[in-house]
């Protein structure tokens, strides 16, 4: 596992990939602190994350898309499944790899928190709250594709497919509110990412919510170790 | 070393691998022969853990490749037909990901730079893979396949891509491999299981055809009744004298090679050795023999004797089904 994961890091580098999220995901975060803090004089650091989680939706397809469709079509999928090492460990790494990178861009946001602290009192829960609803969204989103990667060996339909997902994800709220069936509408809205995310972004911890994002990401690592197990027997 | 029991591989309501069991035995190199698509790398992905079989077993070692995978790959380095390179790492890299990702326990500077000196690759040890050659890309798959020096040793068309030169160092290695490990390899070119295997196993339409050694598979099939003969003199009259002899059965004239010398393939009975006769009957005359050659099967015309028989087989199923 953990040699898939330092592999997989080291290919974000190697290719501008990587260097690519970091940059799109600083500067908008920049871009929103700036608008949002600096020009606004406020100290409520929630409004950059909140502009932040559309920003993620639509650049984790650009994280997940090579992930395991690379591998398929190299046929390197090939020396990992016939090494000693477990299909869990493998995906895992690949999970990781992606999470960490975004955990690396997440960390712009902690510059900017230290930098309204020196200059006014920050509701550190807030900020923590923030912080950790934005992690547990992408950790959400990369198991998303990551497991649409895992589906076809060419890396720009598992981008699309993962980029419209993305999109109905995103447009779920907008469906929910044309909904007048009571029933249909708590469903909608009991799956809607946005929804569970924006407690987070008021500072509100709600177990509920942290449980619905950890069973995301366990319930499509897990298909995706099923996608390698079908294929197999297949 | 290695069972295999009863293999088979369904793909729908094909089978790529139709009940194949063979055994391979610690030290032994296993060619694996036969035409495209009759199911060597599907066998060979089978026997590595990277495909399921539907029924039947492999063993490696003792250990069930399904049952204890992780024990069972630990002791196989697998070259698969396209070597499964990341092309954007350096060879340096891509070594040292496949060294962990096998948790190889060696000394690993050493090890990785014993197996580059064993494979020759120690002067492109720092360029990025996909700027090197079909060759040097082959032989660090290679090398990949042998850190951790496992002891079986699956290729999957090793040299196919190569040129001669290259081909022939990497049968070299290959054979010198066989000294300390159990070696199968598939290929679909002759002289190769030739050269580097003693032991075939051929392999059509997902059947096992014939399992012997090379020389074996030539002798039983091959006909020792069967000559190609040289005769000098005037070929109608020769052609009336041995058609005459004893036991023979169909002389062909095959027309002039040299100089008034006529080519005949002669054909007798089993059991029949006409040579003798031959021999008397043209020195009587004086009409001297020039060649005389049993026309004994290549292991291409065994080859192609065993798939196409095979192949008849299996249409005949088809139509009474």
């Amino acid at each position: 596992m953990l040699a898939i994961l330092k592999r997989e890091l080291k290919a974000y580098f190697a290719s501008p990939i990587g260097y690519i999220f970091l940059a799109v995901f600083c500067l908008f975060a920049g871009l929103f602190f700036f608008a949002g803090c600096i020009s606004n004089a406020s100290s409520d650091i929630s409004v950059v994350f909140s502009s932040m989680f559309t920003i993620t939706l639509f650049l984790m397809p650009i994280l997940t898309m090579r992930l395991l469709s690379e591998e398929r079509k190299q046929k390197t999928d090939q020396a990992l499944l016939t090494a000693p090492v477990n299909l869990f460990g493998l995906v895992m790494g690949k999970f990781l790899a992606a999470l960490l990178l975004f955990t690396i861009a997440l960390c712009v946001t902690i510059f900017m928190v230290l930098l309204l602290a020196a200059m006014g009192p920050i509701e550190w829960a807030k900020f923590f709250g923030n912080f950790l609803g934005l992690f547990l969204v992408g950790a959400s989103l990369i198991s998303i594709g990551l497991f649409i990667s895992s589906l076809t060996e060419n890396q720009v339909i598992a981008a699309v497919g993962s980029f419209a997902v993305m999109l109905a994800l995103y447009m779920l709220d907008a469906v929910s509110s044309l909904i007048n069936n009571s029933v249909v509408k708590t469903i909608v809205d009991s799956i809607s990412i946005s929804q569970r995310y924006s407690d987070f972004t008021m500072g509100v911890f709600n177990f509920a919510n942290a449980i619905f994002f950890l069973s995301i990401i366990s319930i499509f690592i897990f298909f995706t170790i099923r996608v390698f197990e079908k294929r197999r027997w297949g | 070393m290695i069972e295999v029991k009863n293999l088979t591989k369904r793909y729908g309501g094909k089978r790529a691998v139709d009940n194949i069991s063979f055994r391979v035995e610690k030290g032994e190199i296993l060619g694996f022969l036969g035409p495209n698509g009759a199911g060597k790398s599907t066998t060979m992905n089978i026997l590595t853990g990277y495909l399921s079989s539907t029924e039947g077993t492999a063993l490696i070692d003792e250990f069930d490749i399904l049952e204890n995978p992780i024990e069972a790959k630990k002791k196989i380095g697998y070259l698969p037909e396209q070597p499964p390179l990341y092309m954007d790492m350096t060879v340096k890299d891509y070594l040292d990901f496949m060294y962990e990702l096998k948790k190889v326990t060696l000394p690993k500077k050493q090890h990785i730079s014993e197996v580059c000196e064993l494979v020759k690759i120690t002067d492109v040890y720092g360029r990025i893979i996909k700027n090197l050659s079909k060759g040097y890309k082959q032989r660090v798959g290679l090398a990949q396949a042998l850190l951790g020096n496992p002891d079986v040793l699956i290729l999957d068309e090793p040299t196919v891509g190569l040129d001669p030169k290259q081909i022939i160092e990497i049968r070299n290695l290959i054979k010198s491999l066989g000294k300390k490990h159990t070696i199968i390899l598939s290929s679909h070119i002759l002289p190769e299981v030739q050269a580097t295997c003693e032991r075939v196993v051929v392999i059509n339409k997902g059947k096992i055809v014939a399992d012997d050694t090379p020389d074996n598979l030539s002798k039983s099939l091959s006909t020792d009744h069967n000559f190609i003969v040289r005769i000098e003199g005037p070929e109608g009259e020769v052609m009336k004298l041995i058609s005459t002899i004893p036991g023979m059965v169909k002389v062909t004239n095959m027309g002039p090679r040299e100089k008034s010398a006529f080519d005949y393939t002669l054909e007798a009975e089993e059991g029949v050795d006409v040579r003798r006769e031959l021999f008397t009957r043209l020195a009587d005359r004086k009409w001297p023999i020039l060649a005389l050659k049993s026309t004994e099967l290549t292991l291409e015309d065994i080859f192609l004797q065993l798939t196409r028989d095979d192949a008849a087989a299996l249409t005949n199923d088809g139509g009474d089904k």
